[in-house]
């Protein structure tokens, strides 16, 4: 007999730069703790090579939630690439916010390569966020397409 | 207006400049269009009145490549826009004579007819009431009832940039009129189940003609993510979704930190989606995070955007704030 399983499995991407919070989910997965399976990874050389598009596109094509880790202030790579990470994150989030898509579905952490315990916990507190918003309508449906 | 004939037909004359850059008649009397005059003979057709609402300075960015000096002729807000692409390179002010025009509010012609005064043959703007001579006689309306929505809250009539001025004060200090973030707030108090409802509506009307794109001052990539990758024309059908939703948000966030609030977007819709609510939004919050931020105001600045300090906001205030401010 097939059971069908109707829990709702909601997607979620994560940038992870990959001199920290990349690292930072290495470390949470060898020191073996949990974070939700949800959550599919894309490595970004910089919190800054996320163009604002990323972020819409992956909402486009069906992710509920988007979020962004970066180095913590200071400690960029690059020297300033996640001070103009921020800036450019907090208008497109504030933008999403006026158009009427619920702010909970975009998130910005500032997670380093040391940090394996705020990673795990940032993403169990991410996903059931999502789990509370539901799935992401909104976005997709900004335009009708009749 | 004849003033203005006068001055660029000397300019033309004693070889200071090349062409005219300017408004032409067009076939009603509230149609202007933009146009180049390269001869006293072609300044015949010259207008400048109150439905001269086209910004010219985008169209220096291809003056630029003429033969010769270009005069062209910027009303206050213009020059802001002028300003700021001076400040990305993308015109030569070397090669321009920019004479500064006041202005007295620009007018939007289909408020007009939202009046009803249709069949127009003549206009005339007589101080505060526009005149109509129709097909169904004289008719009249207050020349405020037909301002663009942008010029009820005007920028100041100060040109930020120009070489002499006609019509306008050297000293010209009328400040601000208005607060132009009071429809950006009602939205904002507004519940996001309101305020998605609202752009749905909005943005479903859009046509993808691309006009909003192609008068943007701040819109003059040479190669556009919206232009089509397989023909080198740009792209009037959304080859994806992606673009069918995702055109304005991504047009606003493209030009926040640059757009100069012209409000030329809204005013060539052709559907009337109020565009520029989503610009004053960016310019709004660059405000208050970032500090009072003018583009255009001048032409060495850094942008908010290509800028930072160690103390800015966290994106978290989006949540914190709430509803939608």
């Amino acid at each position: 007999m097939q059971v069908e399983n109707t829990e709702f499995r909601p997607k979620i991407v994560a940038f992870c730069c990959n001199w920290c919070s990349y690292a930072g989910a290495d470390l949470a997965g060898s020191s073996r703790l949990a974070y939700p399976a949800d959550v599919k990874i894309i490595r970004v050389p910089c919190s800054c090579r996320v163009n604002p598009m990323f972020i819409l596109r992956a909402f486009q094509r069906g992710a509920d939630g988007v979020i962004l880790c970066g180095c913590h202030p200071g400690d960029c790579h690059y020297t300033t690439g996640n001070y103009y990470a921020r800036r450019r994150m907090t208008l497109l989030f504030s933008m999403l916010d006026y158009l009427g898509v619920e702010n909970g579905r975009t998130r910005v952490e500032w997670v380093s390569a040391a940090e394996g315990v705020k990673f795990s916990t940032t993403m169990n507190e991410f996903v059931a966020k999502i789990h509370e918003l539901g799935e992401n309508v909104r976005l997709e449906d900004l335009r009708c397409k009749g | 207006m004849q003033g203005l004939i006068e001055r660029a037909k000397e300019l033309l004359a004693d070889g200071t400049v090349a062409q005219v850059l300017g408004w032409r008649k067009g076939d009603m009397g509230y149609d202007p269009e933009p146009a180049y005059f390269k001869s006293e003979e072609e300044l015949k057709d010259f207008v400048y009145d109150a439905f001269c609402g086209a910004n010219l300075s985008k169209y220096m960015i291809e003056a630029a490549k003429l033969e010769g000096k270009t005069l062209v002729f910027l009303k206050p807000c213009d020059t802001y826009s002028f300003n700021q692409l001076i400040k990305e390179h993308r015109v030569d002010r070397d090669k321009t004579y920019i004479i500064g025009v006041g202005c007295q509010g620009t007018l939007k012609p289909e408020k007009i007819r939202e009046a009803g005064i249709k069949g127009i043959e003549t206009v005339t703007i007589d101080g505060d009431t526009l005149k109509f001579d129709t097909i169904y006689g004289a008719k009249e309306m207050p020349f405020a009832d037909a301002l663009l929505e942008r010029c009820k809250v005007c920028k100041g009539k100060k040109h930020m940039v120009y070489d002499e001025l006609i019509g306008a004060a050297e000293d010209e200090e009328a400040g601000p009129v208005g607060n132009r973030f009071e429809e950006v707030e009602k939205l904002e108090a507004m519940s996001p189940e309101e305020r998605f409802a609202f752009w749905q509506e909005q943005l479903s009307k859009c046509i993808r003609c691309n006009a909003c794109r192609n008068v943007c001052p701040a819109c003059s990539c040479r190669k556009c993510v919206f232009d089509s990758n397989q023909y080198d024309t740009s792209q009037k059908a959304n080859a994806a979704t992606f673009e069918e939703q995702m055109f304005h948000i991504i047009r606003a966030f493209h030009v926040a930190g640059r757009c100069t609030d012209c409000g030329e977007c809204s005013r060539v819709c052709p559907q009337g989606i109020p565009l520029h609510l989503l610009n004053r939004k960016f310019i709004k919050d660059i405000d208050s995070f970032y500090g009072e931020y003018q583009a255009g105001a001048d032409t060495d600045s850094r942008g908010p955007l290509t800028n930072f300090t160690f103390e800015d906001v966290e994106p978290s205030i989006v949540q914190t704030r709430g509803g939608g401010h």
